[in-house]
Formats: structure tokens, C-alpha cells, sequence
């Protein structure tokens, strides 16, 4: 039974992943769970100086999913070096470093920190995020600032430069295009989706930020259907993310195209779920007679001529 | 160590009016937990609600947990209609304990409606290091006080009836008025105001006060980041109530 796969020479020991700032830097929950049983883990974002995020309140949950707004809260990427990886890279899983900003020399600046260390597999960029007013999302949202911050990161590394896309555009596989063309390895689809929630006692908006990103189950439908877009539209990997709680929606994602998941908000309510669903993606795999897991990639069977989504592709 | 097991429900009671105590079963958390912490609740296997509730950790009979809530939701509206032999998913204990340790004598326990949550804990704790106790204990109606294994209780309303009329705070500041306080240790628990409102005393008077604050947490255990409290002072702006709390000494916590 084939669980791996790789990118650009990197090799990930199962398509299960733990998505970025649902899982802190990997040493919060070593009580809870095997993380070398994963495979691989994106860090919280990291910028180049520390950043204190938002004021409380930050998390409201809604109907089958929540909004976050924690505005980037992390270390920054030197403190990131001395406290973090060393432990970091004592685990046999793919380090993904996360890599937030507010300029694309920030965006620069950091990558290129992180190149000089040992123990980081490969990077993935939040050009999406929708909680902070610098970067984020007026980047994600705009092709041409997404393209030449590919660009601008592509020539200083070798390792797997990851996009990590907003949904909150009109045509995800657009953006997924002009990053494949400057020759990104992979895109992770999606981050969260702007989202808000009023207190109807105090008529105020119940984060601070007003809005926030919605993520959780209530997504899945959607991620799913973004997905889809993007594999119709980029060869590169995808990284399917989007309300997945169970190896079923993994699945899901994998059969639409995704070629690894990542576990995000199930991590908040069991910090092992990713480990239980890289187990149940294995035992589906072995009861439908395949020998790989990589078969399911891409292997929904549907008719295109009945794809609404095929008429603006 | 903190555990993440599934648990049998031992015991459950409406013991004053929309108060509910909650008794499971589990020795690995009860034997590792300490005054302060707090468990984090999924009541059902299922996307409504999505999020575990946390809860403070409020007795320990034999290898057993006690809690003690209120019905403010779905999550806690779920968790009160559990009956013996149903499960719970815990994953505790988790968070910072109460600094019960250091040289004052008496702890006055200060605790607002289901604040008083923590406290049969806490009361074990120092009644074995030798502190002597006065609890103050306040709710906005009679019928809503628990005073269940507390010592020294002293009672408030906010309606009045039932001992001194006003709410909790007040009738510390006046028993503190009334005698000569020294070597003590204030433990406050209850809603925002109630404890920025006890700061102020303690800070007035000079008593070193903990609280135990509520936080609006996704995980518990420093995942999220969802649960900030801002400092007053240190490099960080905020400190997470999660992993950092929800205990903390109240000169250390700004109170909004």
C-alpha cells in the first residue's frame, strides 16, 4: 500500500497534512498525538517581526463551522528559528514553514531567513488571509500582485513553493493559472471565507475585525467545488483544505482532484484527527482494491458535458 | 499530561435554579488535575455545536470530575440533559492552576454567580495547606446561590433576597472595611465586570488577587489563538487565557 507522494523532490509520507494555524508550531499537542504520523505539517504564519493579532474577540462559532479573526498572531520568524524548529526538525514529517506579509520584500525577507536553516521541506504562502489590512487578502485578490509575488519567490528557493489561495474572488482557477505560470509547485485550496456574525442584544458585530474567515464543515461544499475548478484548470498539486473532519472528506477532495489534504478546524476538537483520518484514507484505499492512495486523485467519474462550472473555464 | 478520553457520566442535578452539576468518570484526569484548570467538552459526536466548551474543573470525588454550569447555549443545553451512563469526550485537564503556594493566611474567595464554579476545588486545596477561608458568594436571586462544599460562606443578591443586598463586590469591600485584612489572598471568578470591580478593591487595599477568566476558545490548548487577554505589562501584547490562564494574578491582565 503506497501512502506517499512527493513534490518537487520533497517526499511526503501520506496525503494528510495539518493545515496552518490550526496546529501551532507541532510542539503544543505532543501529548495528544503521534505527529510523525502525518504527512507534513504547515506552520502558523510566520512574518518577519512578531505580531500580537487582533483583540478578543477572535473566534465565534456559527451553524457547523466558525469565524476566526486572530490577525496573524505569531512569534515572527526569528524567534520562530531559535524556539521552534530545533524541535521541528526532530520529527520524521514534512515541515511546511507558513509564510505571511505585508510587502513582497517581507515576503522575500523571510523565505530567504528560512533558506539558510536546516529542517524546513518547503514553504507555503498566505497571500490569503482576510483578517489583517495589510497583505492578505489585497494581495490574494488581486491575479497580477499574486503572479509577481510568485515570481518574486520562485528564483530563491528550490524547495516546494507553495500559493495558498483565497476563495473570496470570482475565479479561483485564474489565480491558480498565473501561479502555476511562474512556476510555483503547488497551490493550497482554500483559506477561509469572509464571513461575520452580529449579537443581536448589543447590535455590535460579534468579532472585533467586524468580518472574519469562515471555516469547518459549513465549507466543505464549496472548497470542494473550488477544488474542482482548479485541477479542471493547473497540473500543478493541489492541497485540498476546506471543513474536512473525517477520512470520507478526504476522500471527497481527492477524488475532485486534490492531491493531498490538509486538516484544519477538526484539529480544534481533536488534535489527532489528522492522524485518524491519514488511517482512514488507508483502510478506504485497501477496501476499494487499490494499491496506492494516488489512485483516487482525480478520479471522480462525471460527465463534463453537463458542467455548468466548463462554461467560463 | 493532558488526556483526550471518553467518559462515562456519572451524576447529574439541577442543584440551584438553571444550575446544573455534572459528575464523569476518569481517573487519569482527575488524578493529574489541579485547583484552576478546566476541562474542554464535546457533548455529541456531530457538527452542532462544532466546538468543544471548556469548563472549569469544579470538585474531584474519589476518581471522579464535578462540574458546574449554566445553560447559556446549545453546547450547555446538550451537556445538561445527559443522564448516567451517557459519554462524554474530555480532553483535559488543562490551563494554569490557581498559585495557591506563599506565606498569607486567610483566602477570601470571591465568586459571582456560576463563577463560583472552581471553588469546592480550590477550597480542598487550601484547607490542606492550612489557609484559613471566607467565601463570598453572590447571584442575583436567592434561588440561583450554590454553596456546596464551601467554607465560611458569606452571601449576597443582587435583589436582595437573601443576605447582604448588592452585588458581590460590594459586600467585599465593606467586610474589608470592617476589619483589618493582613496576609491575605483574594480569588475572584465571575463575569468581567464583577472582577475588574474586585481588582480595583484588591488593588485599594493591597491584597494579591487571582482570577479565573472566561475565554472564547476554539481548542484549548494553544492551537487556535482564539483566546487573548490583554497584559499590562511584559513584551507581549496578549496573553492566550487557554495555556496562560485561565488563571492569572490580576495586576498582570488589563480587564475590559
Amino acid at each position: 500500500m503506497k501512502e506517499s507522494f512527493s513534490i518537487r523532490g520533497v517526499e511526503f509520507k501520506n496525503r494528510v497534512l495539518v493545515a496552518s494555524g490550526t496546529f501551532g508550531y507541532g510542539d503544543e499537542v505532543k501529548d495528544l498525538v503521534d505527529v510523525n504520523k502525518l504527512g507534513g505539517i504547515c506552520t502558523k504564519s510566520l512574518s518577519w517581526k512578531p505580531r500580537d493579532g487582533n483583540p478578543p474577540r477572535r473566534i465565534v462559532e456559527t451553524p457547523s463551522g466558525m469565524l476566526n479573526s486572530i490577525g496573524l498572531a505569531n512569534i515572527g520568524v526569528h524567534n520562530f528559528i531559535k524556539e521552534k524548529l530545533p524541535y521541528l526538525r526532530t520529527l520524521d514529517t514534512a515541515i511546511i514553514a507558513n509564510i505571511a506579509a505585508s510587502s513582497i520584500e517581507e515576503y522575500c525577507d523571510v523565505l530567504s531567513l528560512l533558506e539558510q536553516q536546516e529542517g524546513i521541506d518547503g514553504y507555503e504562502i498566505n497571500v490569503s488571509c482576510p483578517n489583517v489590512k495589510e497583505g492578505g487578502l489585497i494581495f490574494g485578490t488581486d491575479c497580477s500582485k499574486t503572479r509577481e509575488i510568485t515570481a518574486r519567490l520562485r528564483p530563491l528557493t528550490n524547495k516546494p513553493l507553495i500559493i495558498k489561495l483565497t476563495p473570496n474572488v470570482t475565479h479561483i482557477s485564474e489565480f491558480a493559472r498565473a501561479v502555476a505560470e511562474e512556476g510555483a509547485d503547488a497551490v493550497s485550496v482554500i483559506n477561509t471565507l469572509i464571513g461575520m456574525a452580529v449579537d443581536i442584544g448589543t447590535r455590535k458585530p460579534k468579532l472585533s475585525t467586524v468580518t472574519g474567515g469562515l471555516s469547518g464543515p459549513a465549507i466543505k461544499p464549496l472548497a470542494l467545488a473550488k477544488v474542482y475548478e482548479v485541477a479542471q484548470a493547473v497540473r500543478i498539486p493541489i492541497f485540498g483544505i476546506g471543513g474536512i473532519m473525517t477520512a470520507e472528506d478526504a476522500v471527497e477532495f481527492l477524488l475532485v482532484g486534490a492531491t493531498a489534504i490538509q486538516v484544519g478546524t477538526a484539529n480544534f476538537i481533536d488534535p489527532a484527527a489528522g492522524v485518524k483520518i491519514a488511517d482512514g484514507l488507508r483502510s478506504y484505499t485497501e477496501k476499494n482494491g487499490l494499491q496506492d492512495v494516488g489512485q483516487l486523485v482525480g478520479a471522480m467519474e462525471s460527465n463534463v458535458a453537463f458542467s455548468v462550472l466548463h462554461t467560463w473555464l | 499530561m493532558i488526556y483526550q478520553r471518553i467518559v462515562p457520566v456519572t451524576y447529574r442535578e439541577e442543584t440551584a435554579e438553571g444550575l446544573f452539576v455534572l459528575r464523569f468518570q476518569s481517573k487519569e484526569v482527575s488524578e493529574s488535575a489541579s485547583p484552576g484548570q478546566f476541562v474542554n467538552i464535546r457533548s455529541a459526536d456531530a457538527c452542532l455545536p462544532l466546538l468543544r466548551r471548556p469548563f472549569s474543573i469544579s470538585r474531584r470525588v474519589g476518581d471522579e470530575i464535578e462540574l458546574l454550569f449554566n445553560v447559556v447555549g446549545q453546547g450547555t443545553r446538550m451537556l445538561a440533559a445527559k443522564r448516567p451512563g451517557d459519554v462524554l469526550d474530555v480532553l483535559g485537564p488543562l490551563g494554569v492552576p490557581f498559585a495557591t503556594q506563599g506565606e498569607y493566611e486567610t483566602a477570601l474567595i470571591v465568586a459571582g454567580g456560576v463563577g463560583v464554579a472552581p471553588f469546592p476545588f480550590l477550597t480542598e486545596e487550601l484547607k490542606q495547606r492550612g489557609k484559613a477561608i471566607v467565601t463570598f458568594l453572590g447571584a442575583r436571586t436567592a434561588n440561583q446561590l450554590a454553596a456546596a462544599n464551601l467554607e465560611n460562606v458569606q452571601v449576597s443578591t443582587d435583589d436582595g433576597s437573601r443576605g447582604y443586598h448588592g452585588t458581590v463586590v460590594a459586600l467585599v469591600r465593606e467586610y474589608l472595611r470592617q476589619r483589618r485584612v493582613s496576609r491575605s489572598k483574594i480569588f475572584g471568578c465571575g463575569p468581567t465586570r464583577m472582577l475588574k470591580a474586585l481588582a480595583e478593591v484588591a488593588g485599594e487595599t493591597n491584597i494579591d488577587c487571582e482570577v479565573s477568566l472566561e475565554g472564547n476558545m476554539a481548542c484549548g490548548v494553544g492551537l487556535c489563538q482564539g483566546c487573548p487577554v490583554e497584559r499590562s505589562n511584559g513584551k507581549k501584547k496578549y496573553a492566550l487565557v487557554c495555556v496562560e490562564g485561565p488563571t492569572f494574578n490580576a495586576k498582570d491582565i488589563i480587564l475590559t
